[in-house]
């Protein structure tokens, strides 16, 4: 188990150095830099920058490096300092000001639809695959078809329509107005949870939609094995036997699910957020994105990839945990 | 006769597929005395392994078991027809009084849980035990199928183990609540011949000292001659021939059981016999031959009748043998039993759903 | 949320309750007909997905929306860029029918009576039925350039006085007609998607094939890239990587921008099928015995491998389409895909992003619409699709 642990820590540090990298290849993959930006800018204003001025523009956010040292100093900056560079949009505000709220809302977003959507999609998945061919199971099959059929952003559109035509009111936000500024306290906490709910619940929809029919088809090819029905030979009671055999077996590939299910709900979390205005990282991104702030964009792609790849070796270790076969592999016994 | 630990009669099992119903099992007449190996043999498809399941009610849907009685003893002294009763009564005969071994042991046992957690389970589900004591029960249960080293194996996990060491596992589950009877489906199929005598050496010396009855299903007649006491042939869903095992072996009657007897080769008779396969292959399952279903493969085929006619049972010559074929009609005793031969038209029971689905 | 298709992809779903024993599979194998061991493959997945209630209706619908792409022209009443100022917002108009049988049907739709609010001077638009728009089969209209060739002004459907306008959907900001919109916006959002799976279709098979045919170390260095890229939320990459695209470029260059980004992270689910297909077909009795008989690598892979397993392929493209479709949708509606005068679904979708316009102007949400019955359509058809991949099954 340790060496095993030992050698998802070292890929997990390979992958991260790759995100980096990727992170920054991002960051400078726009023709022209901040400073041209910022030429532009001036230009349109009627001004003109002199050769000097933007040398020394240049030379200040060490925009005149190659390639490699730029990414070492932006690198190092980061693991040392905890130094994600400057928002030139935000008049060279250091990022990592800007992001940490946000960053820390997203993923207890993104987390919390997590768990919604096992406690939904679970229970009805397996029930779906016991009784198959039933009502209900007609039923989840359709909700699943819809479920990943609508993009996020149109069943957030039509929620906020309903909001506005009938409730006279937009559900946007993560906080009253009251709670916006105000310190963390109990009634704060609860006032977040009033208005989650439905940011997780269209977050959740295609996740949930996805995983009832993953976890169906896992449990329909469990169900008819043979361990099954030696196991109903021994004379267990069924739901007690479904539950110990055919649905634990079912579960080993669930949790490598938590591998893509985190990346998508992200990105599902990323664009909700844009629509409904949540004070997540998703608006940070797009202005970041639409004001090509690369050090924002760059900062948010390697943090949001990070706090995936760390989701993911949680959720192999759990694999580990729960399927003695995996854990038997790693073993190499 | 001694007594019967079960008795099977005009047992139906269909499958409703989409282009049609197979009868893989139809109108199956069988009993087991307490103690006895009985031995079903036929080719493959010919629904030996539905019948086993069936009789403790485990085939999956499509399948249904249609009609006809599965009768077996409820202590104190009762019967009770597995057919017709509800869940709880079937539950508490699995594994209690009939167990089952599957044929592949690889696969019938979870790979999520060890041994000693699936052996000891039996143990906790039908006795009043704790915990402690059914651990220790399945350690020795362990060593009395010959597992070296029971202590550590039971906390092992099934694919920590060779198959025939696994079938060893999969025969002390089945034992580890005493069993009258136990059903074993091709038990042996699975595993190289070596581990084959082993784990029917096994079987033997287990059943001498548990006293219990065995249902061998099985497609090889060698193994059938060997380890049972009677056999009974099965075709089509259907017992053509039963009877003891050295008469029915001897002199068989039946056009199949002769033909599936020259197939094979035999040692010590001295003839350079050659070998011969049954003739032709089973028919598809949805066009079952009308009258007798071995008529399209028959030697001694009469126009006219064996294609009209379903044979009732006949018979002799030997107590307890009886055989499906009109060209004994008329020949033998009337069958040795009441409930009637034949079709059963009465047996058509209200069918069941199967449980579990 | 994109990247569900490709997950689900990857397993199997096996929708037949068949039971274990070997009893009923022999009857399940006999249970086919005798033509069964002469049918080509194509035919017995035909077979097998001909049964599939809900995929042949997908595949209906998809053909029919594939069918509007080719001659979205003609079936459109009016251009996508014809503008009314006097009639921004217009809700959608019913077609009325007049049962009079003066001469034959005669199909019409009420005018509007547009009024501008004093204060605000917002237009408001009410049905004024003393109007009356005469409407007609085959009418002239604005004329066009079939597929840029042919010089056409016959639409399919639309007002008889060529100088009228009918908003069967409504308008939108610029009194643009939706319906025309949505049609001639299927051109892109739906070539997109298949442009899109033919390139990461290339990328997927020639990676996939190479790790899973040579194995070892290609194949470890292949799999931690994919295990890589599928790390990434799509969503923010795509963002990062759209605003790398710079904003000068024009429609055609920004089209094959986002095509390549949302191939570029689309190719690794099909990546991964194919690898998982060449692994066991490379052990597959068909292929050794292929491999005994002397046969060229290249005979192998060309002749034995890729024609068994060109249907499970066909099956995860059909599964690929629709996410393509609602990525550019989604990057679009950021405003960071296509932008206007570009026309897809997605940028109509933009139109709606803001909640008061919703409220004005609800029917600016009809591009979801499309969007939804497409993507639904495709998915029941690759769900078939998979189910009957295998018909040896």
């Amino acid at each position: 188990m340790l060496t095993f642990l030992v050698r998802r820590l070292l890929l997990m540090v390979v992958t991260l150095f790759a995100i980096s990298l990727v992170s920054f290849f991002i960051i400078s993959l726009p023709p022209g830099d901040y400073v041209s930006t910022l030429e532009a800018q001036a230009e349109a204003r009627g001004e003109l920058m002199s050769d000097g001025e933007l040398t020394a523009l240049r030379a200040r956010y060490g925009l005149d490096q190659p390639f490699f040292s730029q990414y070492w100093t932006w690198i190092s900056n980061i693991v040392l300092h905890g130094d994600f560079g400057q928002a030139f949009a935000w008049n060279g505000r250091p990022v990592s000001d800007l992001i940490w709220d946000r960053v820390g809302l997203s993923f207890f977003l993104s987390v919390s639809t997590l768990l919604f959507v096992w406690a939904i999609a679970f229970p009805i998945g397996i029930l779906s695959a016991v009784r198959q061919y039933s009502t209900g199971d007609y039923l989840a099959t359709f909700f699943g078809f819809v479920g990943m059929a609508i993009p996020e952003f149109m069943l957030a559109l039509l929620f906020m329509y309903i909001g506005m035509r009938y409730f006279g009111q937009s559900p946007g936000g993560l906080f009253s107005p009251e709670y916006q500024d105000a310190a963390w306290n109990l009634g704060k906490l609860l006032d977040l949870a009033s208005h989650m709910w439905l940011p997780v619940l269209i977050i959740g929809m295609s996740g949930t939609a996805g995983l009832i029919r993953i976890t169906r088809a896992n449990l329909l090819d469990e169900l008819y094995k043979p361990y099954v029905v030696a196991a109903r030979a021994k004379g267990l009671p069924e739901w007690k036997l479904l539950l110990k055999y055919p649905v634990r077996m079912s579960l080993s590939p669930f949790f490598s699910t938590v591998g893509w299910l985190l990346p998508g709900l992200i990105s599902g979390e990323t664009i909700i957020s844009i629509v409904m205005s949540l004070p997540t990282t998703g608006p940070l991104l797009l202005g970041g994105v639409e004001n090509q702030d690369m050090y924002l964009v760059g900062s948010f792609v390697l943090i949001l990839s990070a706090l995936t790849v760390v989701g993911t070796l949680i959720s192999d270790l759990a694999l580990a945990w729960w399927d003695p076969r995996i854990r038997y592999r790693y073993e190499g016994k | 006769m001694s007594e019967t630990v079960l008795r099977v009669r005009g047992l139906r099992t269909h499958f409703t597929l989409d282009d049609g119903v197979v009868k893989a099992v139809d109108g199956v007449d069988l009993d087991i005395a307490r103690g006895e190996t009985l031995a079903v043999v036929g080719e493959s498809g010919c629904g030996k392994s539905v019948m086993a399941r069936s009789i403790l009610r485990l085939v999956d849907r499509p399948g249904r078991i249609t009609g006809g009685e599965i009768w077996v003893r409820q202590p104190p002294d009762g019967m009770v027809d597995l057919v017709s009763a509800d869940t709880r009564a079937v539950r508490a005969v699995r594994g209690k009084r009939i167990a089952m071994v599957f044929q592949e042991p690889m696969t019938s046992m979870s790979p999520m849980h060890t041994l000693g957690n699936q052996i000891g389970e039996v143990i906790l589900l039908h006795e009043r035990v704790t915990k402690a004591e059914a651990r220790r029960r399945t350690i020795e249960l362990l060593g009395r199928v010959d597992i070296p080293d029971p202590r550590r194996r039971v906390d092992e996990y099934p694919f920590q183990m060779s198959g025939g060491m696994l079938q060893r596992a999969m025969i002390a589950m089945a034992l580890a609540c005493n069993p009258e009877l136990l059903i074993a489906d091709e038990p042996t199929t699975a595993l190289d011949v070596t581990t084959q005598a082993r784990i029917l050496e096994l079987l033997r010396s287990l059943q001498d000292d548990f006293g219990m009855a065995v249902m061998l299903i099985t497609h090889d007649l060698g193994v059938a001659a060997q380890m049972a006491d009677r056999v009974a042939v099965m075709y089509m869903g259907n017992v053509v021939e039963r009877g003891d095992v050295v008469s029915v072996f001897r002199s068989p009657r039946h056009p199949y059981t002769k033909a599936l007897l020259r197939s094979i080769p035999r040692l010590g008779t001295g003839a350079r016999e050659r070998l011969r396969p049954v003739r032709g292959m089973v028919p598809h399952a949805y066009r079952r031959p009308s009258g007798c279903p071995f008529h399209s493969r028959c030697e001694e085929f009469m126009a006219g009748r064996c294609d009209v006619t379903v044979p009732p049972p006949v018979a002799g010559p030997e107590p307890g043998r009886e055989v499906r074929c009109l060209l004994y009609e008329g020949t033998g005793a009337a069958p040795d039993r009441a409930g009637g031969p034949g079709n059963h038209p009465d047996s058509h029971r209200e069918s069941r759903e199967e449980e579990g689905t | 949320m994109l990247s569900w298709p490709r997950a689900l992809s990857r397993k199997g779903r096996r929708d037949t309750g068949g039971g274990s024993s070997p009893e009923e599979s022999a009857a399940r194998e006999a249970g086919a007909d005798p033509e069964l061991g002469r049918a080509s493959q194509w035919r017995l997945v035909w077979r097998k997905f001909r049964k599939h209630k809900l995929a042949v209706g997908g595949a209906v619908v998809v053909l029919a929306v594939y069918l509007v792409v080719v001659f979205a022209e003609f079936l459109a009443p009016a251009s996508a860029s014809a503008t009314d100022e006097r009639l921004t917002y217009a809700p959608p108009q019913t077609i009325q029918v007049d049962f009079s049988f003066s001469d034959g049907l005669d199909f019409y739709v009420y005018g509007y009576e547009t009024r501008r609010d004093p204060e605000t001077f917002e237009q408001k638009h009410t049905v004024d039925t003393s109007q009356k728009i005469p409407l007609r089969l085959l009418p002239r209209g604005e004329s066009y350039e079939m597929w840029g060739l042919i010089p056409m002004d016959r639409h399919l459907f639309g007002p008889v006085d060529a100088d009228q306008r009918a908003y069967f959907l409504g308008a939108d900001r610029s009194g643009r007609d939706l319906l025309s919109r949505i049609i001639h916006g299927a051109r892109v959002s739906l070539s997109i998607g298949l442009i899109g799976v033919v390139v990461s279709f290339a990328l997927g098979l020639f990676f996939g094939g190479i790790s899973g045919y040579f194995g070892g170390a290609p194949d470890t260095a292949i799999q931690r890239l994919i295990e890589f890229l599928m790390a990434i939320p799509t969503l923010p990459l795509w963002l990062a990587l759209s605003a790398a695209v710079p904003p000068d470029w024009g429609p055609l260059m920004r089209y094959f921008a986002i095509t390549t980004i949302l191939s570029v992270i689309g190719w690794t689910g099909l990546a991964r099928v194919v690898r998982g297909r060449f692994l066991s077909l490379r052990e597959d009795d068909f292929v050794i015995a292929a491999r005994l008989d002397g046969c060229g690598r290249r005979r192998i892979i060309f002749r034995h491998m890729v024609p068994s397993m060109s249907s499970h392929v066909i099956a995860s493209l059909s599964m690929a389409v629709p996410a393509m479709i609602l990525g550019e949708t989604a990057m679009s509606f950021l405003g960071l895909g296509l932008q206007s005068p570009a026309v897809s679904w997605g940028v109509l979708l933009q139109e709606a992003q803001n909640v008061r316009t919703i409220e004005t102007a609800p029917w600016l949400m009809l591009p979801g619409l499309a969007v939804f019955v497409t993507v639904l359509a495709m998915n029941f058809v690759g769900d078939g699709l998979r189910d009957s991949a295998d018909p040896y099954k």
